[in-house]
């Protein structure tokens, strides 16, 4: 047979080569299978961050001011999409851009292995992504700062980045104590990326704290509602407004004008972030006159009843004339805050050393920050008085060349209302009263308080502050403003301090309106009204039991 | 020796057969096998396409088709078929020139012949066709052949390869080319010619790379060293090495295997197949799936040492390690022992076309086993 010879080495090559494939099979199999199981799992299972929940902020009462809700944002590997991927049709339909954009903006980074298309996205929009199970994306679970009272806490709040930092406000001051810890979990996934089994947690996220806050979140409304109709109706320039707990100086409200929406800050103007209660100083003008008094009565050489000269309603200090409204004549110590006496108050300030003014206005805690812990805060200006010359200390006394912060000037008052015991302001809920340190004595805050409370009274500046059912007291100012350090611009400041009921005041409200430019720029006309019916409503809702029911009766009647 | 050869050759005599096998021209292990080996390809596919169900209706339609030719072919008597040779051989090569002019191009290669109603390839047509028309040429000479027939047999390999190879389709023209060098080889060439041939083509090889495309350059280089670009070309070798690796002794179990399943392995329905399989029946299940093919072509062997003239015997050999070579092919590129070409492995990937060729090649050993003319001793 011409070819039977052929049949031993076919069927040696036969086995020879089926050896051969049977061999490598063993040594993949068995020889290299730790490598490659090791390389397996490198390809399948993939650790991942588990964003932390950040802590929620709620007010005094427990209702939520800052929560984080859950949303997904889609990543996705502009490589592997690129090279995987031809129609991106359905992922621009699903991101409601136009392919062509879709298409540039992976090309542009298309070395990237990682880039986000679409941060933050409702959970429900991401799924329409996630459905189209394309190579190369993926969703990451992330949370969203979410402020459900937008506007009206927005300054004393601030907000996060999108990376969930604090980046304004308490926000920013407790970012610490508010963001979690990220976590670490493994999952199987699959070559799209796509999650198929959870592993578990190499390393547990930890959600952040929770923060309660002093705020009462219906103050915090009706101060929002109070200002922003002023500001509208006097068409201010801005606005702050900041109410304090007179015992334990918890701050209760805090608002600006203008404000914004934490929730959509995409048509924002930067000086719209500013917490101006805070950050923004301004010369008190009137309002400071209360401790220029305290500080003469404290001095020893003059009383309650004593009798100053302020005819005929203007005196020079040196090349300068300070000026009243009108010719009070010679009055007593309450009649010059009822009035107003600039006269008055400069020849208090004149008859005591210049040490014996500033102490009393550092003791009060001006020219100090004021201890909120809030970024940007100003500590004011006092000078030194060993620089103040007679006409500065003239000034002084009634308010111009010191510059204060409304809450500076709250925390000051606040002193004046609860018995001369000055205390750190507090954003956070406090459990019991601080101690404060007392700046002035027991006798002497009574016999201010006295005269404060005659202001609202007829005859006084702020009777537009009073509050029918209760007693309140409070000083006016109103402010020439100086423009690059040049008075009578026709700018003014419309302020009002004052505490509420007057006697044991329960809170301490400070009310500032900037350039009202619509005809009225009296403190008494403008900011007084703010006072008395954030007073009003706050007093109601704390349940304070009115004190004055003549008045009531008076109004009723 | 006697002992042996005649032990050999009555394996599977078809004695105790009932009528119904004789008359449906079957070779009974060759049918056993083929129908074990198509059932594990079908649940293989099952489990690597995802567990879709569609996708295995789909290929159990065409291993219905495939079946059927095999059983149409098995009727016609080797005589016939002989006859047919040159005619088949001349259509094949006709259809590669229409292709040539006015052929589709699927994925970069121009292979398809589109017949309005119906595509296909006409190289699988040559598949069978090559190595009858060499079996029908060499068969009538004198064996072994002279150089002058060996020349001849040497440019009718030639043309139908060099017009596949120009598709370019690299995987077929290897095929179909050992296809016929095994009627040549088969027939009976000296050793002093095999080794004298070997040395040209080793000699030939630097300038077929030369000719190659850039794509088929790629593999080469890429299967020299995967590692090298393991992103992209290098990518398949490398996840069908983890996918099969990983699977260790016992597998990692039916339908649980990561690499096909995460969509890590590419192709792994088609032409990695294997690859799946070995992830998720380990090294029992893939010497299984080797044993079951060397079983095959075993019977293949023992059905062309049976046959009966020159045409039928030499057809079978050639017919047989040619399906030999496909398995080959497939699971070394599977399994990164040669560069990946193309080819599907034979009756467990998931596509229609080579699955009937193939099957009418073993419609061909049924029919040159059960049409031999019985010599009652």
């Amino acid at each position: 047979m011409p070819y039977s010879w052929r049949r031993y080495p076919v069927m040696f090559a036969l086995f020879a080569v089926m050896a051969v494939l049977g061999w490598r099979a063993v040594d993949l199999h068995v020889f290299e299978r730790e490598f490659l199981q090791a390389q397996a799992d490198a390809r399948h299972v993939r650790t991942v961050p588990i964003s932390a929940h950040r802590g929620i902020i709620s007010d005094r009462r427990g209702r939520p001011l800052a929560v984080s809700t859950p949303v997904d944002s889609i990543v996705v590997n502009p490589r592997q999409l690129l090279a995987e991927v031809d129609d991106f049709a359905p992922l621009a339909a699903a991101l409601e851009i136009k392919p062509k954009r879709l298409r540039k903006l992976l090309q542009k980074n298309g070395e990237r292995e990682f880039f986000y298309l679409r941060r933050h996205v409702n959970p429900a929009d991401a799924q329409k992504v996630a459905d189209l199970n394309m190579p190369g994306v993926d969703l990451q679970r992330e949370y969203k700062r979410y402020y459900p009272d937008a506007e009206v806490a927005a300054h004393v709040l601030g907000f996060t980045d999108i990376d969930d930092v604090g980046q304004e406000g308490l926000e920013r001051a407790y970012d610490d104590w508010l963001k979690g810890r990220a976590g670490k979990k493994r999952v199987l996934k699959d070559r799209y990326g796509r999650v198929i089994e959870d592993l578990g947690y190499i390393d547990e996220p930890q959600a952040g704290n929770n923060l309660q806050l002093s705020i009462d979140r219906r103050l915090q409304y009706l101060a929002y509602r109070e200002l922003k109709r002023a500001v509208k109706k006097h068409k201010a320039r801005s606005g702050s407004v900041v109410v304090l707990d007179a015992r334990t100086g918890e701050v209760l409200a805090m608002v600006n004008q203008p404000a914004f929406n934490p929730n959509d800050r995409s048509s924002m103007r930067g000086d719209w972030y500013r917490n101006r209660a805070v950050t923004d100083v301004f010369e008190p003008g009137s309002t400071l006159k209360p401790f220029t008094v305290a500080a003469a009565l404290e001095s020893g050489l003059f009383e309650v009843e004593s009798q100053i000269d302020t005819t005929p309603g203007y005196w020079r200090v040196g090349s300068n004339t300070i000026r009243d409204t009108i010719n009070y004549g010679i009055i007593d110590l309450p009649t010059l805050i009822q009035k107003s006496s600039n006269v008055g108050a400069s020849k208090l300030a004149l008859a005591m050393s210049a040490e014996q003014l500033w102490s009393t206005l550092d003791a009060f805690g001006f020219g100090e920050v004021s201890g909120s812990g809030l970024q940007g805060e100003s500590s004011g200006i006092l000078g030194e008085p060993w620089r103040w010359r007679d006409i500065e200390r003239a000034t002084i006394a009634f308010g111009y060349g010191v510059a204060v912060t409304p809450l500076q000037l709250a925390r000051a008052y606040s002193a004046l209302a609860d018995d001369g015991i000055l205390k750190q302001v507090s954003f956070l809920k406090l459990d019991e009263a601080p101690i404060g340190k007392r700046v002035l004595a027991s006798e002497t805050v009574s016999d201010v308080q006295d005269m404060l409370a005659k202001v609202v009274l007829a005859g006084g500046t702020g009777t537009l502050a009073a509050v029918p059912g209760y007693q309140v007291s409070g000083k006016t100012g109103t402010v020439k403003k100086a423009v690059n350090g040049v008075y009578g611009s026709g700018s003014y400041l419309s302020v009002f301090a004052g505490m509420a009921p007057a006697k044991n005041p329960r809170l301490v409200t400070v009310v500032l309106i900037e350039e009202p430019r619509g005809g009225e720029y009296y403190g008494g006309k403008v900011a007084a009204p703010v006072f008395s019916a954030v007073s009003e409503g706050a007093l109601r809702l704390l349940g304070v039991v009115p004190d004055n029911i003549t008045t009531v009766a008076e109004v009723d009647g | 020796m006697e002992l042996k050869e005649n032990a050999f050759q009555r394996w599977g005599e078809q004695r105790h057969q009932s009528w119904l096998v004789r008359r449906m021209h079957l070779d009974v292990p060759l049918t056993l096998a083929l129908i074990a080996l198509s059932m594990t390809g079908l649940a293989m596919l099952y489990s690597a396409g995802n567990q879709d169900l569609d996708l295995v209706y789909r290929q159990i339609l065409r291993v219905g088709l495939a079946f059927s030719a095999m059983l149409v072919i098995a009727q016609i008597p080797p005589d016939q078929l002989k006859r047919w040779s040159p005619w088949l051989a001349g259509l094949g090569i006709a259809l590669l020139i229409a292709v040539e002019v006015a052929g589709d191009v699927g994925k970069g290669a121009q292979r398809w012949l589109d017949l309005g109603f119906f595509r296909f390839q006409p190289s699988e047509i040559m598949k069978l066709a090559l190595p009858m028309l060499l079996a029908w040429y060499l068969a009538d000479r004198k064996l072994p052949p002279s150089l002058k027939h060996l020349a001849a047999s040497a440019l009718l390999i030639a043309i139908p390869v060099t017009l596949i190879v120009k598709q370019p389709d690299l995987g077929t023209s290897i095929l179909i080319a050992s296809s016929g060098v095994f009627v040549i080889f088969l027939a009976g060439i000296s050793w002093r010619l095999i080794i004298f041939l070997s040395t040209v083509f080793a000699a030939c090889l630097p300038l077929a790379w030369l000719n190659m495309h850039d794509y088929q350059k790629t593999r080469v280089l890429t299967f020299l060293n995967p590692e090298s670009d393991p992103l992209n070309s290098g990518y398949h070798i490398i996840q069908s090495k983890i996918a099969i690796g990983s699977g260790g002794f016992y597998g990692k179990g039916f339908l649980q295997g990561t690499q096909s399943h995460l969509e890590f392995l590419p192709e792994r329905s088609t032409d990695f197949i294997f690859a799946a399989f070995a992830e998720e029946l380990g090294l029992i299940g893939g010497l299984l799936l080797l044993a079951l093919y060397l079983f095959i072509v075993t019977r293949g062997l023992v059905i062309a040492t049976q046959a009966q003239d020159s045409y039928t015997r030499l057809l079978a050999g050639s017919l047989t390690l040619t399906f030999f070579v496909y398995v080959f092919v497939n699971i070394g590129m599977v399994s990164g022992l040669l560069p990946v070409v193309g080819l599907p492995l034979p009756l467990m990937s998931y596509g229609g076309t080579s699955m009937v060729t193939i099957m009418a090649a073993f419609g061909v050993l049924m029919s040159i086993h059960t049409h031999r003319k019985m010599i009652r001793n």
